[in-house]
């Protein structure tokens, strides 16, 4: 393959002889409604439950069973379209999705075909070359089928019900996405707006969020859509991405052979990186989508919707800007302190505690830097972090108000860990309180100057470099506690 | 004890109420003639030991407030009913056992009811004289080898032929009417929306109802009273205020308007029926009801509008039967030959056929030539039954075309077996209540059935108007118990 990368992070392009050419992308996303109960029945939506233990008359299709909507999920649907700055529609119609398949109780899926909940909206995605907005074409709600389980008998595929019924919320992109690191930003800012409004949880591990990704390609510059393939399924960016750069180039080979490109339904192989054909246009369903009888047409007044709106919280976008404004970190810094709702959480109780002689520039780093070390290293989320927003406000307190220095605050950050200890009762137990007593250190200086004198005297005779070594010999003389500071104008004054 | 099966649910209830009758002795009654009528092939599951079990239970325990105390009732088998077998008439649901209970058969036993029995139906309701159902062919009272009508067939045979006081059937286009109007009978299908269809083996979503049938007008009253409720089970349930329907029954319909819809003369109407239905006019004229004539324009599309609307929904509600869950299983080499196998041997050939057109109308390409065209045609349906209410509060037409008919002569012909429903469909698609109640017979003696439409809601002016009818018509039947024989 001689593709040529662009290295611009908005652009996928392909060089090809002596034509570019860019990728055009959009994402059917399924995010799993955060649900206790299933969308049109009682059952329990908890992820990891002994096989077909989650199942109600309804989500198995029994004879005589009838679907009654769960309000709290189209509640959720409509604060999602809310979060995508999207219309909400007022009057929405379940349809249903005909086919057979074994882990599709009802022969047909409820969705929401001609009439969905929510209308076009958008979503802001913060690049390194800057803003980029994407359009959303709708989100609609609709069931969730089974799982068919092939490998665990021989000769029999088992089926579990357990996710059957639980509600998805599909969130369609226009084809509005050049390239895999604008997917990658995109469903990463989906999965934070939905997570600040509580309304799918993102794991991806778990299928809370999956897509499939429809993927075509034309030369730069050209107006028109080219021929789209939709890469089912696929469960996590990583894949997502892999899967796109794979079938872009594929469909740049067949065009440069002189080929069509068929519009078919494609399958991502995780294990081959490559996608393969599942199903031709041709040999496409036909779902033969109508209205559900057993279900009245769902319609919202807009004080309904007004009150949701009320209950939205504060979203990524503006709370980035408030944190530019209120905090004045840089608008870099704030991408990253508002992208995950706990981080954002976290970050904004360090900045309380540290009361009113806070140091922004401590907690932006002590957080980005020392906190999501440990966090990455531990593989764990920050409502995990093994260090409370009030410890590290206290620690990044000491530092500024020069109890420890940035060197020692790493110790104690590290003592932390073990338990989230106060930071405060470390400096004395350990007896790690910053020397900064001028004739302490002083004479500790004197001791140093009269132990080298022959290097104070090349110093004196302009080997300047040795003054690194005076500050070294004097920190190590302290323990490490002297107050660098201090040190640096002892020193200059009495070399 | 054969004069108790003779008692109307009314006399039934007043009797055990006075403790003249027990519980016990009524079941022991119904069973005992069930057990004589076999070869009228209505029973497709018999409860005779357990609902002896339970009468026993309620005369030891006995609650006179309950509507229907200590009252055996035999039902569609449509009606899942907890514990005991459910077919819908139907091979592919040959062995299943609900382990839970329809709204309306819950109504019922909440009020003292009994079950004495599941009754034979066409397969999923599909059929206008019970020879769909995988279970045999149900006979009518009336006369041997005539069709009891269909689909609630077994039904109407055992109300007929007094196996049981009332029964409930199911009416998705004519499937309460039709049979009771061939048996002599009472047959009500509520407002859509009255009668939840929890726990029924759904046909036809948006049409399905439920409903009493019974021998006279007062019992499928009492009946209404206990099945129809707000059931927040289904979706489609609605919460309006509903009637004291027995107590407040009356014959007195003075000043009542009463349509007669033009478009019902419909070309080939045998002349009995029109006399009929001139009689009819007489005799609402006797009650002091109003006549006047209507319009409903669009009816001649409402038979091909039910055969694209109810197929549709059909193929959607059927596919559940799959071999997967429940029911009926046919080995195959794969899932798809599986499937196959499953429901060419499950489901018979009126079914399939329905499952044919139905998913050919909404098959891509014909949807809009079909089934939304049929949607916009029901309601201009619906608009015609709004515009005629403006001018009357009730409307009077034939039940069906004809009389019973005799079992196999229409069984080759699915279009003139669909003519059937000519005056039925309509009320269905406009979700209306309509009932039949027995008003003369034909020249072989069978009887013929006059149909009585409300506006949606007003259950009770329909019966009202029935009550009243029939009493100027008296009409009995003449059961001669020729099967027993």
């Amino acid at each position: 393959m001689d593709a040529i990368m662009s290295k611009n992070n908005s652009e996928y392009l392909i060089e090809r002889h002596d034509n570019v050419y860019e990728v055009v992308i959009g994402l059917e996303v399924h995010a799993q409604v955060t649900s206790n109960s299933k969308l049109f029945s009682s059952s329990s939506t908890k992820f990891g439950a002994e096989p077909n233990t989650q199942v109600s008359l309804v989500d198995a299709a029994f004879p005589g069973m009838l679907p009654v909507i769960n309000e709290y999920c189209v509640k959720q649907a409509i604060k999602t379209g809310i979060g995508l700055k999207a219309k909400i529609n007022n009057k929405s119609v379940f349809d249903r999705k005909n086919y057979f398949y074994a882990d599709l109780p009802q022969g047909y899926q409820i969705s929401q075909y001609k009439y969905p909940i929510v209308g076009e909206g958008n979503v802001i995605l913060d690049m390194p070359e800057g803003q980029k907005q994407v359009g959303i074409e709708r989100l609609h709600l609709e069931q969730d089928a089974g799982k068919s389980i092939h490998d665990v008998d021989p000769s029999n595929t088992l089926v579990d019900l357990n996710r059957s019924g639980v509600a998805l919320m599909e969130i369609v992109s226009k084809p509005d996405l050049r390239s895999p690191d604008e997917v990658n930003a995109y469903i990463k800012k989906l999965r934070s707006i939905m997570r600040y409004l509580g309304t799918c949880d993102g794991n991806m591990q778990e299928g809370s969020l999956r897509a499939d990704v429809n993927v075509s390609v034309r030369i730069k510059g050209s107006t028109d859509l080219g021929t789209r393939c939709e890469i089912k399924n696929v469960n996590s960016i990583k894949f997502m991405q892999m899967a796109i750069i794979y079938e872009a180039n594929r469909q740049v080979d067949l065009i440069e052979e002189g080929e069509e490109i068929d519009q078919e339904t494609r399958l991502f192989d995780t294990k081959k990186n490559e996608t393969r054909s599942m199903r031709s246009k041709e040999d496409a369903h036909d779902y033969r989508y109508f209205p559900d009888p057993d279900l009245l047409p769902l319609e919202l007044t807009d004080e309904f919707i007004d009150q949701l709106k009320s209950e939205i919280p504060e979203l990524p976008d503006d709370k980035k800007k408030r944190f530019i404004d209120e905090f004045k970190v840089s608008p870099y810094e704030a991408t990253i302190l508002v992208s995950d709702i706990d981080t954002a959480k976290y970050f904004e109780e360090v900045v309380a505690k540290m009361g009113k002689n806070r140091d922004m520039k401590l907690a932006v780093n002590w957080i980005t830097v020392e906190l999501f070390a440990v966090l990455n290293n531990k593989n764990i989320e920050i409502n995990q972090s093994p260090i409370s927003a009030k410890n590290l406000a206290k620690l990044i307190n000491l530092i500024k108000n020069g109890t420890i220095s940035g060197k020692i605050a790493k110790t104690i950050f590290e003592l932390m860990l073990d338990g989230d200890i106060d930071p405060q009762i470390i400096v004395e137990e350990k007896g790690l309180k910053q020397e900064s007593d001028p004739k302490a250190l002083e004479a500790l200086i004197d001791k140093i100057i009269n132990d080298n004198r022959e290097k104070a005297i090349e110093y004196k005779q302009g080997k300047e470099k040795l003054f690194g070594f005076f500050v070294g010999q004097a920190m190590k003389a302290s323990g490490g506690k002297a107050n660098p500071q201090l040190i640096n104008e002892i020193l200059k004054k009495k070399l | 004890m054969s004069e108790i099966t003779s008692l109307s649910l009314f006399e039934l209830i007043k009797n055990i109420k006075e403790k003249k009758i027990s519980s016990n002795e009524v079941a022991k009654s119904f069973i005992d003639r069930s057990e004589k009528s076999k070869k009228l092939n209505a029973y497709v599951t018999e409860n005779f030991e357990n609902c002896l079990k339970l009468s026993k239970d309620f005369d030891n325990k006995p609650n006179f407030d309950l509507k229907l105390p200590g009252i055996p009732i035999a039902v569609k088998d449509l009606f899942c009913t907890n514990e005991v077998r459910t077919t819908a008439g139907s091979n592919i649901l040959n062995n299943f056992v609900p382990s839970y209970e329809s709204t309306v058969t819950q109504n019922i036993w909440n009020e003292g009811g009994i079950l004495l029995g599941k009754l034979n139906c066409d397969e999923f309701a599909m059929g206008s004289s019970n020879e769909t159902s995988f279970f045999g062919n149900v006979q009518n009272p009336i006369a041997k080898d005539l069709v009891p009508g269909g689909s609630s067939g077994g039904s109407s045979s055992a109300l007929a032929a007094s196996l049981t006081p009332v029964t409930i059937g199911t009416d998705t286009g004519g499937s309460i009417r039709q049979p009771a109007s061939f048996t002599g009978t009472v047959g009500l299908k509520p407002t859509y929306g009255s009668c939840s269809r929890y726990g029924i083996v759904a046909f036809a979503s948006s049409l399905d109802q439920a409903g009493p049938m019974s021998k006279d007008v007062k019992d499928s009253s009492i009946l209404l009273e206990v099945i129809s409720s707000f059931d927040k089970k289904d979706s489609t349930s609605i919460d309006f205020k509903r009637n004291n329907y027995s107590s407040d029954l009356t014959r007195n319909i003075k000043g009542i308007k009463i349509g007669i819809p033009k478009e019902y003369r419909v070309d080939g109407m045998p002349d009995e029926i029109e006399s009929l239905w001139k009689k009819g006019i007489e005799y609402a004229k006797d009650c002091g009801a109003e006549i006047i004539d209507i319009s409903l324009p669009h009816s001649s599309y409402a038979l091909p509008t039910y055969y694209i609307v109810a197929p549709a929904e059909a193929s959607s509600n059927l596919a559940r039967y799959d071999g997967v869950k429940y029911g009926l299983r046919s080995s195959g080499e794969s899932l798809i030959d599986m499937y196959e196998k499953t429901r060419s041997e499950g489901f018979g050939e009126e079914v399939k056929r329905r499952i044919m057109i139905g998913t050919y109308v909404l098959s891509s390409g014909y949807y809009d030539a079909y089934y939304l065209k049929a949607q916009k045609v029901r309601q201009l349906i619906k608009q015609d039954f709004d515009q005629a209410y403006n001018k009357v509060d009730a409307i009077l037409t034939p039940s069906t075309p004809s009389s019973a008919f005799k079992i196999g002569e229409k069984s080759n012909d699915p279009v003139s077996m669909y003519l059937n429903d000519i005056f039925t469909v309509p009320v269905n698609l406009a979700g209306l209540p309509g009932i039949s109640i027995p008003a003369g017979t034909d020249k072989n003696n069978y009887p013929l059935g006059l149909q009585i439409i409300g506006k949606p809601f007003d259950e009770q002016t329909v019966l009202n108007i029935a009550y009243s009818m029939e009493e100027k018509i008296n009409y009995k039947n003449n059961i001669t118990d020729w099967w027993m024989q």
